[in-house]
Parts: structure tokens; sequence; C-alpha cells
């Protein structure tokens, strides 16, 4: 029964870029309390901006992240002025039909530009792989672990270890009094939007280069990364890195030992599970109402 | 008459010749072409109204309705073929069964759902659509997964063949209606507007608050699933991802807000308004996706410009001018005009 552990081992891996394009997703709610029903589009956006740079430069698809990483950035701050700085009254709600609409927008372009054609991010490292124990890894998992940990060790960094950083947790605890003692909670919303689109450039890239994508894909990938938020607590940074976990864990070791078609549907059962005896999920504090 | 009667009086009219209108349409517009979007349209009519019993009163957002309309679509495709029933007008007469087991669907998922508020809710229900989807696609020995269901297709001919469905189409319609209007009236309608006010106030004041809003979602759930059931019959073929489509599901919140959310017209008039013009943009850019550009915009311009809808700013746009004329040209500053109109300009 070597299957079992192999599929651990690749559940982990392939966590890795789910916890991190999660994080972006709870990172910007709990410093806006908005959902992003568009990162899933962001991820694909930063999928093909990527196969643009490869296809038309033959730059590599993780050098790539130095341009389409600050393009993001800007793109996210932008959104965040424009789109939903503006929403008043019931900001939670409204704000999910924004993004969705935006999501959208970002689909249609890129149908348009790219065509519904499925595409692949390719690299050598694809198809090499590395012995591990009985068994092999494509090294292409590797490097995608391995730069999602250290975006991920780079935006624990920024939050807890520098004064942007507190700015935005005492945003997430309390816009109100952060407000009072001076952070400007409008110019930290719009940097922390910025920050969560730009991890959606490189979960792109290792979304792009573990999985085939066309402009659709964003529907599948943002019903999965809501799952996994709202499973972890919708706002918790470590809530968002074990839900990836046990969604990519439990979907690969089901498609082993049951069948790959029942694979994501243990996930949602297990989310069910949870809600009902947790409905604020693992590490949620008490869903506040919406003030 | 008083003024409040004769206000009624007119409503009432213009209820009847709208009502009319709807039922003349296949005699005036007899190509199927113009039935077909004829269907369509009423068929967004129902859904949006049936979604705002849920959306609008009790301020619950549901990204997942999609859910309902593919479950009542394969509940009567599926009993149809067990039953073996043929083509033709009976198939019409199980679509209240289809109802009743979207209800039971509904409760199921509603129980789950309605354990969470706000932002957690709209996730759960579009979660719980793809838990549908995922099922109605790998449940191959009841469903036909992948590769669809057919239903029977009657053998009318193509100038009447649509008729029937927007006849169906349209009781459905006018069925939400009343009981969206029924409810609006009604003391439950009122508890709803109190839970989605403050719940937690609402359910201090003694309104059974998770009753209420099962019970709505359930009615709204039924209502979705009946036309959805319709909606299969008409098209004759569905799959999963098909008709448990997060675009339906979003196309009628979209309506609603348009028109304006918790109004009992609003979700009416946003569908006559947006389901023509889709229909029209996809048939001649659905090949590029570029229609889906287009719907964004309308979108993002209705929630950051008209965030509250057409028919509450219509109706405020009518409540100044009245009260303007009332106070007469000479009585009334523009300043005394906004002091009358402002109960009527809340924001929401």
């Amino acid at each position: 029964m070597t299957l079992v552990p192999q599929a651990i081992i690749l559940g982990i891996l392939t966590g890795g870029v789910y916890a991190l394009m999660a994080s972006g997703l709870t990172l910007i709610f709990g410093v806006m309390r908005i959902i992003n029903v568009g990162h899933g589009a962001l991820v694909i956006l930063g999928a093909y901006l990527s196969f643009a740079l490869l296809r038309s430069l033959h730059i590599d698809p993780f050098l790539s992240l130095v341009v389409t990483m600050p393009a993001m950035f800007v793109l996210g701050v932008v959104m965040q002025v424009v789109f939903v700085r503006p929403l008043k009254g019931d900001r939670e709600a409204l704000s999910v039909l924004v993004t969705y609409a935006l999501a959208l927008g970002i689909e249609g372009l890129l149908g348009f530009f790219f065509t519904n054609n499925y595409q692949q991010l390719n690299a050598w490292y694809e198809t090499a792989s590395i012995p591990l124990f009985n068994f092999r890894i494509a090294y292409v998992y590797v490097f995608g672990f391995a730069l999602c940990l250290a975006i991920l060790g780079g935006i624990f960094w920024m939050l807890y270890r520098t004064t942007f950083g507190r700015a935005i947790r005492a945003t997430m605890l309390n816009r109100t009094a952060a407000q009072l003692v001076g952070v400007d909670v409008d110019r930290v919303s719009a940097l922390a939007f910025g920050v969560g689109v730009a991890t959606a450039a490189a979960g792109g890239v290792v979304f792009g280069i573990t999985n085939v994508f066309n402009p659709g894909s964003h529907y599948d990938l943002i019903s999965r990364l809501l799952t996994i938020i709202v499973l972890g607590g919708l706002g918790s940074l470590r809530g968002a890195i074990v839900g990836a976990m046990v969604m990519l864990i439990s979907t690969d070791v089901t498609a082993v030992v049951i069948s790959p078609v029942w694979a994501s549907f243990v996930f949602f059962v297990i989310l069910i599970g949870v809600l009902v005896v947790r409905p604020q999920g693992l590490y949620g504090i008490t869903v506040r109402d919406r003030a | 008459m008083t003024p409040a009667r004769r206000t009624s009086a007119l409503k009432g009219g213009a209820l009847l010749v709208v009502v009319v209108l709807a039922l003349l349409v296949p005699v005036f517009a007899a190509d199927p072409a113009t039935t077909n979007i004829a269907v369509f349209t009423t068929m967004y009519v129902g859904l949006a109204t049936a979604w705002n019993i849920m959306g609008g009163y009790t301020g619950y957002i549901s990204l997942g309705h999609a859910a309902f309309f593919g479950f009542g679509s394969y509940a009567l495709g599926l009993l149809l073929a067990h039953l073996g029933i043929a083509a033709g007008y009976t198939p019409f007469l199980f679509v209240p069964v289809a109802g009743i087991l979207t209800v039971v669907i509904a409760l199921a998922i509603g129980w789950i759902a309605l354990r969470t508020r706000a932002a957690t809710f709209v996730i759960v229900t579009i979660s719980c659509m793809f838990i549908l989807q995922l099922l109605a696609e790998n449940l191959v020995g009841l469903t036909g997964g992948g590769s669809g269901l057919s239903f029977p297709v009657p053998t009318w001919s193509g100038d009447f063949f649509n008729t029937p469905y927007y006849y169906a189409m349209l009781v459905l319609a006018l069925v939400g209606l009343a009981v969206s209007a029924g409810i609006r009236r009604s003391k439950f309608g009122l508890g709803l507007l109190a839970i989605r006010d403050d719940e937690d106030k609402a359910l201090a004041v003694g309104v059974p608050a998770r009753g209420f809003k099962l019970t709505a979602f359930v009615i709204s759930a039924a209502l979705v699933g009946m036309i959805g059931a319709v909606y299969g019959y008409y098209v004759t073929y569905i799959y999963p991802q098909f008709v448990i489509d997060p675009l339906v599901g979003l196309s009628m919140v979209l309506m609603v807000f348009l028109g304006g959310l918790g109004t009992l017209w609003g979700p009416v008039v946003g569908a006559l308004i947006l389901e023509p013009a889709q229909l029209w943009l996809s048939y001649n850019f659905g090949a590029s996706r570029l229609y889906l550009v287009f719907y964004a915009a309308v979108f993002l311009v209705v929630i950051l410009l008209l965030p509250r809808g057409i028919v509450p700013s219509v109706t405020d746009l009518v409540v100044r001018w009245r009260h303007g004329s009332a106070a007469g040209p000479a009585g009334g500053s523009s300043e005394t005009r906004e002091a009358l109109a402002a109960p009527g300009v809340r924001s929401p």
C-alpha cells in the first residue's frame, strides 16, 4: 500500500499552491470584510500573463513572476480603489457581486485574447522527476511548493515583522479602532488587496504548470478556494493553510482509495460536517453579523 | 375616490393590462424566434421573483440557486423516464411533483447553509451547487452522468411548439408573483424584512428567525425547481454543467439587483430588461465570449451607480415629483421639496 503515502505527499505538495491562493483570498477578507469571488479569475489571469510571456519572449514561468507579480499588485490596488472602495450599504454582499462581475469580465477578455482552448505552462522541469523512497516526485511540484512556502513566509514576515503588517493586523481586528490610532485604513486596504492579487499571480504560475487551464477554469478554482477559507475560518491565514492541506490530502487519498470521480466530493462532505458542528470554521472567530 | 383608492385602482388596472398583454404574446408574435425569447424572458421573470423571496426579503444572498433549477430539471426528466410518460401536455402535470422533490433537497441544503450568515452563507450556497453538479455527474446510474438526460420530445408543429412552454412559464411566474406579494403583506413577510434589517434584534422581539428563513428558502427553491423542470422539458436534453450553470444563478441575482432588491416588481423589471439583452448579445457575440464583458460592465454600473435598483430609484423620483407638484410652484422652494421627499430617500 505505497499509494496512500504517495497520495499524502502529493497532497501536501499540491496543497502548497492552494494554501498560497487561499491566503491571498483570506487576507483580503480579513482586512476588508469582503469576499473576492474574482480571486480564481485573477489566478487564471496570472497564469495567462506568464503564458503570454513564455510564448512570446520564452521567459521561464517562474522567472516571469518578477514582471507579473508587480503588475498584478498594481491591478489589485486599482481594482480596490475603483470597484470596491465606493461600495456602500451591505458591503459584504455587494462586494461578492462586484467581484463576480470582475471575474466574468476577466473570463470574457481572456476568452477573447487567448480563445477557450486549454493551455498549460511548459518548462523543462515539468517532466523531470526525483526519486523519493520507492516512487518519483516531479520537480515541478517541488519547485512550486518551494515557491509557495517562500511567498507564504514573506506574507507572514510582512504581517508580523513590519509596521505595515501591524497596520494590516490592526485593521483586521477592528477597523474603527485602527482608524482612531492613526492607521490610514483606506490605504492599508488598497495595498492589502494588491498583495492578495499579487499572490494570485504566483499561484497562477504554479497552478498553470501543474494543471491545464482555460478562461472558464476559474469557476472550479474559486469554489475550491472559497470552501478552503470557509473550512479554515474566514480571515484566518492559519485556517487557509490548514484548510488547503485538508482539501488536497483528502482529495488525493480518496482518489487512490475509492475513485478519482469522488475525489472532490469527500472534501465537500468534510466541509459540510465542519459547518454543522462549527459554523465559523476551524480557526474562525464567531461570524459577526452584518454591521 | 380618495387618492389612495384611486392609486390602487390604477395599479389593479395596470396589472390587468400587463397580464392580458402577456397572455396574448403568442397571438401577436407567433414566429418561433420571438416566442423563444418570450419563453426565456418569462422564465427569468419567474426565477428572479422566486430568488427575491429569499435574497430580497431576508437579505441572504444565495449564489447557488442554479442547484435547484438543475435539480428540478433532473427531477422531471427522471420522473418522465421512469414512469414512461409520453410527450404532450401530461409532463406539465408532473412539474409540481418536481417542485415537491425540490422542497426535500432545499430543506436539507437550507438546514446546513442557514447555520451560517452573510458571506459564509453565500459561499456555502455556491459549494452546495457544485456538490449537486458533482453528484449529477457521478451518479451515472441515476442521472446518466456526463452523457446527459433526454426528455420526450412533443410532436407539435414548429410554429406552435413554444406556446405551451410559454404559458407554463407564465403560470409559474404569476404564481411566483402572487406568492411574493402575499408574503410581503403577511406577518411572515414582515418577519423576513425584520431579519434582513437586523437578525439579532428580530430574534429578540420574537421572530422565529431560523424557521422563517428556512421557509423562505424552501419556497424560493421550490419555485426555481418547477421553472427548471419546465426548462428541461423545453430544451429536451440536459447535462450537469449545462443545467446546473453558475451563470443561471448569477443572472437571477443580477436581475433582482438591477430592478430593485426586496421590491415586488423589481425582479420583473430587471428580467424584462436583462434577459432579452443577454439573448441578443449571446446570439450576436456568443462565440467570442465578449458578451461576458458586457454583462460584467452592466453589473458593475448597476451596483456602483444604482445600488438600490431601478424600481426604488424611480419610485423616489415619482414621490419627489408628486410632493413637488402638491406643494405648488409658489409654495415649494427646492429645499422644502427635498425635505418632503426625504422619507422616501432612505438609504438601504
